[in-house]
Order: C-alpha cells, then sequence, then structure tokens
C-alpha cells in the first residue's frame, strides 16, 4: 500500500497535493479514531481550561466570570495579601522538608527492608497502610494524637508527666512541622516501596562485583546502586512532589490553616476565594501563579531529561 | 609443591538440600582449571565460594596455603568476572577500573599505573573514557576483565563469562583469554557449561553433576578416558553412542549387545581386568570414530548398516542408523555421499572406545 501511494505521488500532477492530504489523513486511521476522545479531552479540559484561567484572571470577576479587563490589578492585590504570602513561604518550608525526609527515609526504610529480614510482607504491608488512607483521615487521626488536652500531650500528663508539652497544633510556630509529620507518616511508606523495588531492579551481580572489589556496603549503596536507580528516584520526586503542590486536604483536615492563618497553603487560598468568598479572578490569580512556578521548575528539567543531544542512556 | 587454591571436604547446604558434598579440589600455581556441567550442578556455587560470596558450610579454603575461609572476598586475593559484567553503568570504563583501588586509598600513581597497565593488556585504551553504554559486549566483558586485572590478584575467577556474547565475539574473547592466561600465567577457575570452551581453554577440566565433581582431569583424557557414563555422554557433541549388553572376560574378551551381535574387545585397554564371568555393560563410541565404507574393512569390528536419517553440516555429515537395534549416529566425510535408506559398511575400534558397568556406571 505504501508504494502504491509513492508511485501515485511520483506522477505527480495537480492531483498530488490532494492525495498528499488525503494520505495524512487516512494514514493509521483506526489509531487516530482511537485516540481521538483523549485528544479532544487534553485539549479542552487541560489546554483550553488553563487558557480560560489565564485570561480571567485578568479580569474583575467576581462571583460570575465576566469580561472587563483590569491587566494586573488582581495580581497586585493577590501579592499584596499578608494571607497569600504566608500561604507560598509555608509551602516552600512544608515542601522542602517534606521532599527531603520523605525521600531520605523512604531510601532508608527501603534499604533496611532489603537486608533479607523475616516478615518483610508484612513489614511492607504496615508500612504501606498509611498512603490507603485518604489525607482526611491522616488528619483526623493526627489531630487527636497531637490534640494538647485529649492527644499525646494529655496522656503524658495525666500519667504523671506534668511538664510534658506537644503543642505543636496550637503553636503558630510549629504548626507546620505537625503538618510535615502527618504527611511523612502518610507518604514515606510509598516512597519506599518505590525505593524497594528500584533496589530489587539491581543485578545481584553488581553487588557481587562491588564486594569483590572491597566497596563498603554503604558506599555500594551511595556511589553504585543509588545512581542506577534514577528512574525510580526521578519517579518518586514527580510523586511527592505533585503532592507538595497540591497539598490541600491534609490542611483541611489537620488545622484548617489555623491557629490563625499560621498554616494556610496555596490550594486553600485559591479554593477559599474561589468557592468561599465568591472572587474567581483572585482565586484565578493565585492558580496562575501556582502553575507559572511548577512552569519553571518544570520545564528546563524536562529540556534537560528529553531535549538536548539526547545523551539520554 | 604448594597448592594455588585448596578446597577441603567442602559441603554447602541451602537448608535441606545439599548443593556441594563433601568437595576436594587442588589447583596448582598458575593452572587454568574449567567447572564443567548443566545448569545446577553446583559448580557457580562452588566458585562463589572460592570467591567469599557465599558462606560455607562445613570444610575449608586455602588461597595460596592461607586458610581464607572465613576472609571477605576482598581479602583473598581473587578477581572475579561475572556473565553480566556488572560494570557500574554510571562510571566512565577508567573509574570502572580504579573504583575499588581508590575506595582502598591506593596512591594515586600506583592506580594510574596500574589502570595503564590493564589497558595496555586488554587493548581498551581508547575506550577510558566511555560509559558502558557505548561499548559493545565484548568491550564490556573486557573492561570487567580490566577491573580484576587491576587488583593485581593472584587468581583469576570467571563466572559464565561469555556467555552473554554471540558466536562469533565468543570464540573470538575465547582465544584472548587463553592469550591472557599464557601472558600472566594466574590461576585461573572458569565456570561455563560450554564444553568448547572447557576443552580448548583448559589445563583441567572438573566435570560437576549434583554438587559432586565426576571427574577431574585433562581434556585428552576426559574426551578419550571418561571415567562414568555420565561424563562419557556429557562431552562431545553429538553425544557418543552408547550400545547396551553384556561384557564377556577372558583371553578373548567379547562385547555381546542385546540382540546378540558380538563386538570383539580385545583391543580395549581395562582399567580393570574382567574376570571370566558375564557384566552387564554398555560400549561407548563416539560418533567421530566410526569409519565408514572401505575404512570401516580395516576396523576390529564392521557390519552393514541402513542409514535413516542423513544431517549435512558442511564440513561433513551426521548420519543416524540403527545398530544391534539401538540407535547409531556417525560423523563421515562430506565427500562420502549418504543417502536416506541407503546401506553403508561401518567399522569401529572398540580399543577408541569406553565400555562402563551398567551396575555402577563407572569404567571399566
Amino acid at each position: 500500500m505504501a508504494d502504491m501511494t509513492v508511485e501515485q505521488a511520483r506522477k505527480g500532477g495537480a492531483g498530488s497535493l490532494t492525495r498528499f492530504l488525503r494520505n495524512i489523513f487516512l494514514r493509521n486511521l483506526s489509531a487516530k479514531i482511537a485516540a481521538a476522545p483523549m485528544m479532544a479531552t487534553v485539549l479542552v479540559v487541560f489546554v483550553g481550561c488553563t487558557i480560560w484561567t489565564i485570561w480571567y484572571s485578568f479580569t474583575n470577576s467576581r462571583l460570575l466570570p465576566s469580561g472587563d479587563f483590569v491587566g494586573f490589578e488582581q495580581y497586585q492585590r493577590l501579592f499584596a495579601t499578608r494571607r497569600w504570602n504566608v500561604s507560598v513561604t509555608n509551602l516552600v518550608t512544608y515542601g522542602a522538608f517534606s521532599l527531603v525526609f520523605t525521600m531520605v527515609f523512604g531510601f532508608l526504610l527501603a534499604v533496611l527492608m532489603d537486608q533479607k529480614i523475616r516478615f518483610e510482607n508484612a513489614f511492607r504491608t504496615i508500612m504501606l497502610y498509611p498512603f490507603a488512607l485518604s489525607f482526611i483521615v491522616t488528619g483526623l487521626v493526627w489531630q487527636w494524637i497531637m490534640n494538647p488536652s485529649l492527644g499525646l500531650q494529655g496522656t503524658m500528663r495525666n500519667l504523671g508527666w506534668t511538664g510534658f508539652t506537644f503543642d505543636w497544633l496550637t503553636n503558630p510556630r510549629m504548626v507546620l512541622y505537625a503538618l510535615l509529620i502527618a504527611g511523612l507518616w502518610q507518604g514515606v511508606g510509598f516512597v519506599m516501596i518505590l525505593m524497594l523495588a528500584g533496589l530489587r531492579g539491581i543485578d545481584g551481580e553488581i553487588w557481587k562485583a562491588a564486594r569483590v572489589d572491597g566497596i563498603p556496603t554503604w558506599r555500594t549503596y551511595l556511589s553504585i546502586v543509588l545512581p542506577m536507580m534514577r528512574g525510580v528516584l526521578v519517579t518518586a520526586v514527580v510523586l511527592v512532589g505533585s503532592g507538595i503542590v497540591r497539598l490541600y486536604d491534609l490542611v483541611v483536615a489537620l488545622t484548617d490553616g489555623g491557629p490563625g492563618i499560621a498554616s494556610e497553603v496555596p490550594a486553600k487560598y485559591v479554593y477559599n476565594y474561589m468557592f468561599g468568598a465568591g472572587n474567581i479572578a483572585q482565586g484565578l490569580a493565585a492558580s496562575t501563579m501556582m502553575l507559572l512556578t511548577v512552569m519553571i521548575i518544570i520545564i528546563p528539567w524536562a529540556y534537560l531529561e528529553f531535549g538536548g543531544k539526547g545523551n539520554r542512556k | 609443591m604448594q597448592h594455588s587454591v585448596s578446597i577441603r571436604d567442602l559441603s554447602l547446604n541451602f537448608g535441606h538440600v545439599k548443593v556441594l558434598e563433601h568437595l576436594n579440589l587442588d589447583i596448582a600455581e598458575g593452572e587454568f582449571i574449567v567447572l564443567l556441567g548443566p545448569s545446577g550442578c553446583g559448580k557457580s556455587t562452588l566458585l562463589n565460594c572460592i570467591a567469599g560470596l557465599l558462606d560455607v558450610s562445613d570444610g575449608q579454603i586455602f588461597i595460596n596455603g592461607k586458610n581464607v575461609t572465613w576472609e571477605e572476598p576482598k581479602d583473598r586475593g581473587i578477581g572475579m568476572v561475572f556473565q553480566s559484567y556488572a560494570l557500574y553503568p554510571q562510571m566512565t570504563v577508567e573509574r570502572n577500573l580504579s573504583f575499588g583501588l581508590r575506595v582502598a586509598r591506593m596512591q594515586k600513581d600506583e592506580v594510574e599505573r596500574r589502570v595503564k597497565r590493564a589497558s595496555e593488556i586488554l587493548q581498551i585504551e581508547p575506550l577510558l573514557k566511555r560509559k558502558p553504554v557505548e561499548l559493545s559486549g565484548g568491550q564490556r566483558q573486557r573492561v570487567a576483565i580490566g577491573r580484576a586485572l587491576v587488583r593485581d590478584v593472584d587468581v583469576f575467577l570467571f563466572d559464565e563469562p561469555l556467555s552473554n556474547l554471540d558466536a562469533k565475539l565468543r570464540s573470538d574473547l575465547r582465544v584472548e583469554i587463553k592469550r591472557l592466561h599464557q601472558r600472566l600465567k594466574n590461576t585461573m577457575i572458569y565456570v561455563t557449561h560450554d564444553q568448547i570452551e572447557a576443552l580448548t581453554l583448559a589445563d583441567r577440566i572438573a566435570i560437576m553433576k549434583n554438587g559432586v565433581i565426576q571427574q577431574l582431569a585433562d581434556p585428552h583424557t576426559i574426551y578419550n578416558k571418561p571415567t562414568n557414563l555420565y561424563v562419557a555422554g556429557f562431552i562431545g557433541s553429538p553425544s557418543m553412542n552408547f550400545l547396551e549388553g553384556e561384557l564377556q572376560g577372558g583371553t578373548e574378551p567379547v562385547f555381546r549387545a542385546n540382540d546378540g551381535t558380538v563386538i570383539p574387545v580385545k583391543t580395549y585397554a581395562f582399567e580393570t581386568a574382567p574376570n571370566g564371568g558375564a557384566v552387564k555393560g554398555v560400549l561407548g563410541v563416539r560418533p567421530e570414530h566410526i569409519a565408514v565404507g572401505e575404512a570401516a574393512k580395516a576396523m576390529p569390528f564392521a557390519t552393514e548398516v541402513e542409514v535413516e536419517i542423513v544431517e549435512p553440516m558442511g564440513s561433513d555429515t551426521l548420519a543416524y542408523t540403527k545398530l544391534a537395534g539401538q540407535t547409531l549416529t556417525f560423523r563421515a566425510d562430506s565427500e562420502i555421499n549418504l543417502r536416506d535408506g541407503q546401506t553403508v559398511l561401518v567399522g569401529f575400534d572398540p580399543g577408541r572406545g569406553s565400555i562402563f558397568d551398567t551396575a555402577t556406571s563407572n569404567r571399566i
């Protein structure tokens, strides 16, 4: 069939352009039909809504979208709002700690799991269990545990340690780390499983070779095994990272942004302005800023990873 | 003389499974030993025990007279080459070679000297700055050998190093390993399931089955005087013909096949002279030792057989026939024109064959 179209093209003449176009549309037709719904979804939902979001962030829409352009007014207002600035700072702090600790603890736990321990399946299930819970449940559970009068602090005081203090949920300086504990509790198990799969994917002969070479175990993990797990590491960072950016439900369940605005996060700001305060344009401006931040991180990385001189292995 | 590697009464169990049983092996300085056997015979396990990658259940291992049974692999004076090459993928060739030495905090100029020497010997100098992914299989395996070389060890261990390569590269690298051994004169222990590799490389071959060494001898002896039925059947391709029957001793010993065909075996050099009575036995003759046509007439035993299947192999031809009701394969010169269904005269000298006792399956 391909030969025939080439033959037709060679005959040339006036009809060649139409043949060429028809060829483009009809080639792999069934594959095109199969991909069409997804293409439509991507175009309408992802690209379309993104453009819509950016567009209306430059208007003065309140409860309903309107077309009155106000330029960067919404953005000026956004960065003049203390709640937004606190939210961004919180997210950066939480994100940095969460990313580092999830990866480090996940890896360390995976290494421990990899030592041919007994009851590995049981431990793996226990570690992964929090991941099966919704953030709302996690938030509630930790709210009880960290509640000063009911939880850990209350229990210890009742047992006689009257000086014991663990009031992170009500302490504006520490509330972010209370969030972090709950977040880690939920997320570390999953990263551990990913890392464990990565560790198990390393050829046993690499380990033997390193042992014959006299390389200590910790050094083998750091210098040889970890670099070989690059794919798993990237996957884990992307998953943990996207979890951080959309952090919302844990905050709502655990602190609801409090005490005061001490544990507010950007996603919550967007939600509150769009659906609570009836100020769509302000919410859209905030979400556009979130999108921009993510793009600033993702685009250079994607360029390095997939573009350039194609020096990927 | 001091042995380079000595294995004393070595046993290894995984739970209730006995992988190696009371194994003894002495390897001389500079000797090239090949451990040969099918998968699961314990040959790689034995190599891993020598390397110190597996803890033994019982027995001792000596390397250069030192008991290393419980030493770490790095302290045993061994270098090892693996089937999957096991190179560190994110490091350049140079770093692959030097990493172990650097970790051991060796002097920098000494590290450079050793890397230079190894890369000269293996002719991988142009590759030093490349990563393993940019190398072909043969080049990777050379780097893997280099990693053992820079360690300046007494004993080289090879764990099926050529099994991942294609046939052409395999024979090239085989010659190179042999050349390397001639140049370095180190003790080498080489595990393979490929009998060609074993026969071409080894000073001595240890044929293993079920964790036990069946025969330890030079390739010529292994091929011509297999110690038991298993070794006889394992070595040689196509494998040895076996005729079942009875051996009758005396001054004119004969082998009587099951259907009554009588084969005089006076030319056979018996290990233990058969006594007067008849013993159930198996006569083994290699396909390449069977003469066809005119040449068969000069043989102590000759008979007419009908060719069933002919397989032309290029350099020669394989033919399948029946002798005394049992399958007989023979290898003929490709100049001899054989056809299916044709009757030809074949003959052989039992003196070049092997006779085994059916009861013990050992060579008589």
